[in-house]
């Protein structure tokens, strides 16, 4: 069960860094080391960047979460975007659908702990992370 | 929200607070650009100090920004990144390749100071 | 089987012997728990001092069959005698005596009523063996947060980020490296890097005998991170293997500054430096 719920609505630039902001906040809250802090608000920066580049607006889903032996933090970015046509080949380092910048997906994975993507072409996509307190 | 750009000498300091959205960071690249042209200066410094998170967006816009001012012939050097911004930095794959970096102002200035003496 | 409230009664009575013979049954129990040569590394008088509380926290869980109390009370415990060396045998050694010592003056006292012993067992086992079962578990909890604590402790003494010179700091890793100790291991660093505000690193890895994948990728990351502060990392003693292993992931090493060994590292961190070593004859 959650007791905290933040939902950031992304839909410019500025949202991207508000997301990250409240993400940096909720962390510390739940005790995550500023390191720790530092690597979620990033992550939530290039989620919410993504929702911005590739489906225009979308929204943030911050909440705390525990299993029986600690307690995290989850981040969900979803949008109603073009979907991505072909996930596993997102998520390969150095791939990229639009210029220089890529989707920075095995990015994410590597600074979260766990990492769930859902998306098909034409009905949005949903990308789930977790980091649990060491 | 603007960044403002300090002229001391022959270099030009930028320094970035916290929270700059990607319009802020377009915005900073070009004013950089067109003030060194301006002032005709050697180098470029961006302190970073204040920036807790460095996305890929920033990352990019930083290597851009040293990219545009060595083909004007004049130098960039990055300083001040935190150590949890670091951590996160090489996390995310992002290096900043091929751009100077060095711990804060005071030591941008030396290294800087240091190659102007050799190239003179 | 015995009926609901024909047990809380049996309990009842069970629970009226045990605080009477309180005194003898608490001797006879330590005085077993020196024949079989348990807790050793405690005094007589602390083992009759904790065997008292132990004793009577024992009946009052029998009594109000609530294990909290008993529970807390076996942590405190372990809490106390875990640094003095105890180890889990004993702790569930002197628990189950208790618990034999207790039937056997059960089965004394019962002996002429078959069926009421079988009643009282019925009552005393379950419960009893739920006891036991707490302490146990409360003593390897206890055990393993301790076993947690140290293997932090040795972590952060294991990686020490030593200045040897102003600007110069020198990592020296030993042992193995689990991907939790090498993201440690490049927090201090950086931190190091900061607060010395070094030029150069040197991380030796002589004393490193194996690197996987994971662990090489964060040796890159460290080298990374590093210059991203604005410090120069020279890696030395990297061996042939672990070089393999590096060139295996696609790491370029010719972006990489190694030094054969450690002496070498170090000077030419001096020579980036800009220091000039010299043998002293030749500065006269």
């Amino acid at each position: 069960m959650s007791r905290v719920e933040i939902r950031v609505t992304i839909s410019s630039d500025q949202d991207i860094v508000l997301a990250r902001q409240k993400g940096r906040s909720l962390a510390l809250e739940l005790g995550f080391s500023s390191g720790d802090a530092t690597l979620i608000a990033t992550a939530i920066s290039e989620l919410a960047r993504n929702i911005v580049s590739y489906a225009g607006n979308g929204q943030i889903l911050l909440r705390d979460i525990q299993n029986s032996t600690r307690v995290g933090i989850s981040v969900t970015a979803s949008d109603d975007g073009p979907g991505i046509p072909n996930i596993s080949q997102a998520l390969r380092d150095g791939f990229s659908t639009s210029g220089s910048l890529g989707l920075g997906l095995p990015g994410v994975r590597r600074l979260m702990d766990e990492f769930e993507i859902n998306s098909k072409p034409g009905q949005g996509t949903k990308v789930g992370v977790k980091k649990w307190r060491p | 929200m603007e960044v403002p750009i300090l002229k001391q000498g022959q270099v030009l300091i930028a320094t970035f607070q916290a929270a700059l959205s990607d319009a802020d960071l377009n915005q900073l690249r070009s004013a950089l650009v067109q003030q060194v042209v301006r002032f005709r200066s050697r180098a470029v410094i961006v302190d970073v100090t204040a920036m807790d998170v460095m996305d890929s967006f920033a990352s990019r816009t930083l290597r851009e920004i040293a990219h545009m001012i060595r083909l004007r012939g004049a130098e960039t050097v990055i300083v001040g990144i935190q150590p949890e911004v670091a951590f996160a930095m090489v996390q995310l794959g992002l290096t900043l390749e091929g751009v100077a970096t060095a711990l804060d102002l005071e030591e941008g200035l030396a290294y800087l100071n240091q190659k102007f003496k050799i190239m003179k | 089987m015995v009926k609901r409230d024909e047990s809380s009664e049996l309990l009842r009575e069970l629970v009226a012997h045990l605080r009477q013979n309180r005194t003898q049954l608490r001797e006879e129990w330590v005085g077993r728990i020196s024949e079989t040569r348990l807790l050793t590394a405690m005094t007589k008088e602390e083992i009759f001092a904790e065997a008292t509380s132990v004793y009577d926290s024992y009946v009052e869980a029998l009594e109000t069959e609530t294990f909290e109390a008993l529970q807390a009370y076996a942590r405190n415990l372990s809490e106390r005698i875990i640094p003095r060396g105890v180890e889990t045998h004993e702790v569930v050694g002197i628990v189950l005596l208790l618990r034999d010592v207790l039937a056997r003056s059960l089965f004394a006292k019962y002996q002429t009523d078959f069926k009421k012993l079988n009643g009282i067992l019925d009552a005393y086992e379950p419960a009893a063996n739920r006891i036991a079962n707490t302490v146990a578990v409360g003593f390897v909890q206890e055990r393993e947060r301790v076993i947690r604590q140290q293997q932090e402790a040795i972590r952060e003494l294991s990686t020490p980020v030593l200045q040897v010179r102003e600007r110069l700091l020198i990592l020296p890793i030993i042992g193995v490296i689990d991907p939790q100790r090498a993201r440690q291991l490049t927090e201090q660093l950086l931190r190091g890097i900061r607060t010395n505000r070094a030029k150069v690193v040197v991380i030796d890895i002589t004393g490193v005998a194996a690197m996987d994948v994971t662990v090489a990728n964060h040796l890159v990351q460290t080298v990374e991170a590093s210059r991203l502060l604005g410090a120069t990392v020279i890696v030395t003693g990297l061996s042939p293997e672990i070089a393999q292993t590096l060139v295996t992931i696609g790491v370029d090493l010719g972006k990489m500054n190694t030094v054969g060994d450690l002496q070498g590292g170090i000077e030419q961190a001096e020579r980036l430096l800009g220091y000039k070593v010299m043998a002293l004859a030749e500065t006269s």
